[in-house]
């Protein structure tokens, strides 16, 4: 059990976490988000007494760390992959952190082969990859057999196979009741490990509750509906009929609709009154990284911009379109559904009538990318509560707070979910 | 993020598994917790020094440094007709650990100045956040180390020049001088290689700390050099008795100058002076972030 309570560290006049309270209790995964620069890694040290909190105090079992009697027994923390002396062996690396705390030299080797380093245990771990490091570095955590482990980034660099193994490992030692924290940025390893999620954000804290209730709280379902391409008629009525019985509409890049505030048999129902054919009706939940993405908008410190390369391109032939900048993502207007500030981003959106290169068919730039294969029966009954990937089958009414009317209500999310 | 839809029906069973399976009270290790203290703090300690080539470039290059130029001094003096006038030969080993020195300095700042250079300091602080006991455990094996191999140099070097000149006119040394030129002179480096161990705790930055360490020896004396005004003479042999070559030579009795320093006085100014940076950096290491 890991507790923080009103922690706060500064750096000079930086302040990198702010009066952060939160609790990590055992047996389950707790994801630790928050864009770069957020004061997740500053809150893993303080929590390993590496840096003294300004204000406040973080305890793992009641105890301030640099108190725990023996904490490497206790506490197993992968921090850096790249925190080792290059020049010293794998095994010579593990070995002194074992005498240091009293562990018997075969758990060295123990270790080594459950993160599969055998074969390379006697080179010397600046020849390592990013991989191998990141592996060397959860051998170190796993080294003391410990009940509380924190990971920082522990997939960097891994290649599938690793993702997959980190991933079970993770399972697997909360699962024993250990209390395991896992730093990331990447929404979707998070909503395949954690159990819960602490959300960061400029240091402080933007939500703490589960990943089901992290989604439920921070997305909006939609429902997706395609009316044949070639009667733009149809679209018109089955539009109007919808805003009629109380949906919202939204009309998507490439002529699909987006409906919120109606569950969809009624939206089925409506097109079949009003004589419409549906190429398209299909469910929508915003995954986990769009929860994300939208809560900590604005909390983003490093947000890229386009490489303009000005005054270093060559003119454009007279009559050559410029090439179309790619919607990033970071970008309002980006996550569905919808765009909070739409129109007010330099390029939000590639403007109408110039198909993108691939053609009528570019789906919208969201990541509900149409899904011609979506469940065709909307009568599914709801998954269980949480599945974070989209096409998610959940047709349940969608949040009342979500009118697109307006598009504030969309920032005020953060606000509520703290 | 539009993920495959295969990963969907996997994923959530198990997450609805772990919540479910209600909170265990914790985990308990089978391996036994035992209680850790200075000694395993030193055999970690060890394991590191000697698991890393700098470590045996710098002591190989000081070995052959003592050795090599002590021979060639051996040599030159053998071959030169009035050699040594009554004098100790023990004193020609005097240009070998000077240079030498610089080897022991660089050990000893690497052994602390590395781990903040490669970040294994964090490691390290977090298997041990006794932070005391891990600079006491670097401080108690670089001493030992490099007393032990300073001492087998210098008495290698001693024995070769004694025999080299025995029918040469010069004296044989006394019991007290043997002692000096080789326990007393090791003691002497491997102190001043702990006062860079030190060093390289405060300033965290081998280079940085490299760098303060050879200024520290070479610079009193070059600074001396340009004291000409007669109103800094005082300055000036202090700086010339002080410094950290003079200190040397006193251990063969033959200091630059006649007064200052004498006798055994040199190992307790370096004791003084490690003694000092030590609890600065201990000071340090409990205060500052790591």
């Amino acid at each position: 059990m890991i507790e923080a309570v009103g922690l706060t560290k500064r750096y000079g006049d930086k302040t990198a976490v702010y009066n952060l309270s939160f609790q990590v209790r055992p047996g389950a995964v707790t994801g630790f988000l928050g864009p770069n620069g957020s004061g997740k890694s500053t809150t893993m040290r303080m929590i390993l007494g590496l840096d003294n909190p300004t204000a406040g105090q973080v305890t793992i079992g009641g105890y301030p760390y640099r108190k725990l009697p023996n904490a490497a027994r206790q506490v197993g923390a992968l921090l850096d992959a790249k925190a080792v002396h290059g020049g010293r062996s794998a095994r010579n690396h593990l070995l002194s952190l074992a005498q240091l705390s009293g562990i018997p030299a075969r758990r060295v080797d123990e270790v080594l082969g459950v993160v599969g380093l055998q074969d390379v245990a006697k080179r010397r771990s600046k020849g390592f990859s990013l991989g191998m490091g990141q592996r060397l570095g959860i051998a170190a955590a796993l080294l003391g057999d410990p009940q509380v482990l924190l990971f920082d980034e522990p997939v960097n660099g891994l290649d599938p196979e690793g993702i997959l193994w980190v991933r079970n490992l993770m399972k697997a030692l909360a699962a024993e009741g250990r209390t395991v924290f896992v730093s990331s940025h990447l929404m979707s390893e998070m909503a395949l490990t954690a159990d819960h999620l602490i959300v960061i954000g400029r240091g402080q804290l933007l939500a703490d509750m589960s990943v089901t209730d992290f989604i439920s709280a921070n997305s909006a379902d939609f429902a997706r509906v395609r009316t044949p391409d070639t009667e733009p008629q149809q679209r018109e009525k089955l539009s109007s009929a919808l805003t009629e019985a109380g949906g919202h509409v939204l009309p998507e890049q490439d002529g699909a609709l987006r409906v919120t505030g109606l569950p969809l048999p009624r939206i089925s129902d409506i097109a079949h009154d009003a004589d419409v054919r549906l190429w398209e009706l299909s469910p929508h939940q915003a995954s986990l990284e769009e929860a994300y993405m939208r809560m900590t908008q604005g909390a983003v410190d490093y947000r890229s911009t386009i490489d303009q390369k000005e005054g270093l391109q060559q003119p454009l032939p007279p009559g050559v379109q410029p090439p179309m900048p790619v919607p990033g993502q970071g970008q309002p207007g980006w996550y569905a559904p919808p765009p909070p500030q739409q129109g007010g981003q330099p390029f939000s959106m590639p403007p109408q009538g110039a198909p993108g290169p691939y053609g009528a068919a570019q789906g919208a730039p969201g990541p509900g990318t149409p899904n011609p294969y979506a469940q065709p029966v909307p009568q599914t009954p709801p998954a269980p509560q949480g599945a974070p990937q989209g096409q998610a089958p959940a047709p349940q009414p969608p949040q009342p707070s979500q009118p697109p009317a307006t598009p504030t209500s969309d920032l005020t999310k953060p606000e509520d979910a703290r | 993020m539009s993920s495959p839809q295969s990963q969907m029906p996997q994923a959530a069973p198990t997450w609805q598994a772990a919540p479910g399976t209600s909170f265990p009270s914790g985990y308990t290790s089978p391996i036994p917790v035992v209680r850790t203290h200075l000694g395993n703090a030193i055999a970690s300690e060890w394991t590191k020094i000697k698991s890393v080539r700098s470590t045996m470039w710098t002591l190989g290059v000081f070995v052959l440094l003592v050795i090599g130029i002590g021979t060639l001094t051996g040599v030159v003096v053998a071959e030169s007709d009035p050699a040594l006038d009554g004098e100790s030969p023990l004193g020609l080993g005097f240009f070998g650990l000077l240079l030498g020195s610089m080897c022991i300095i660089t050990l000893g700042v690497l052994t602390t100045a590395s781990e903040y250079g490669t970040g294994m300091i964090r490691t390290t602080m977090v298997a041990c956040p006794s932070r005391g006991r891990v600079l006491a455990a670097k401080g108690v094996v670089f001493f030992l180390v490099a007393f032990v191999v300073t001492l087998v140099s210098a008495c290698l070097v001693a024995f070769l020049h004694v025999a080299m000149l025995e029918g040469d006119g010069a004296k044989s040394p006394t019991g007290g001088e043997w002692l000096k030129g080789t326990v007393g002179i090791a003691a002497y480096v491997a102190l001043l290689g702990l006062l860079s161990l030190a060093v390289g705790s405060i300033i965290r930055h081998s280079a940085g700390a490299i760098t303060i360490m050879i200024g520290a020896v070479l610079a009193p004396l070059v600074i001396a050099l340009f004291m000409f005004s007669e109103s800094l003479q005082g300055v000036r042999d202090a700086l010339f008795e002080y410094s950290i070559p003079n200190q040397l030579s006193v251990f063969y009795s033959n200091s630059l100058s006649q007064s200052g320093p004498s006798g055994w006085d040199p190992l307790w100014i370096m004791l003084g002076a490690t003694a000092v940076a030590f609890a600065a950096a201990f000071a340090l290491l409990e205060k500052r972030d790591v």
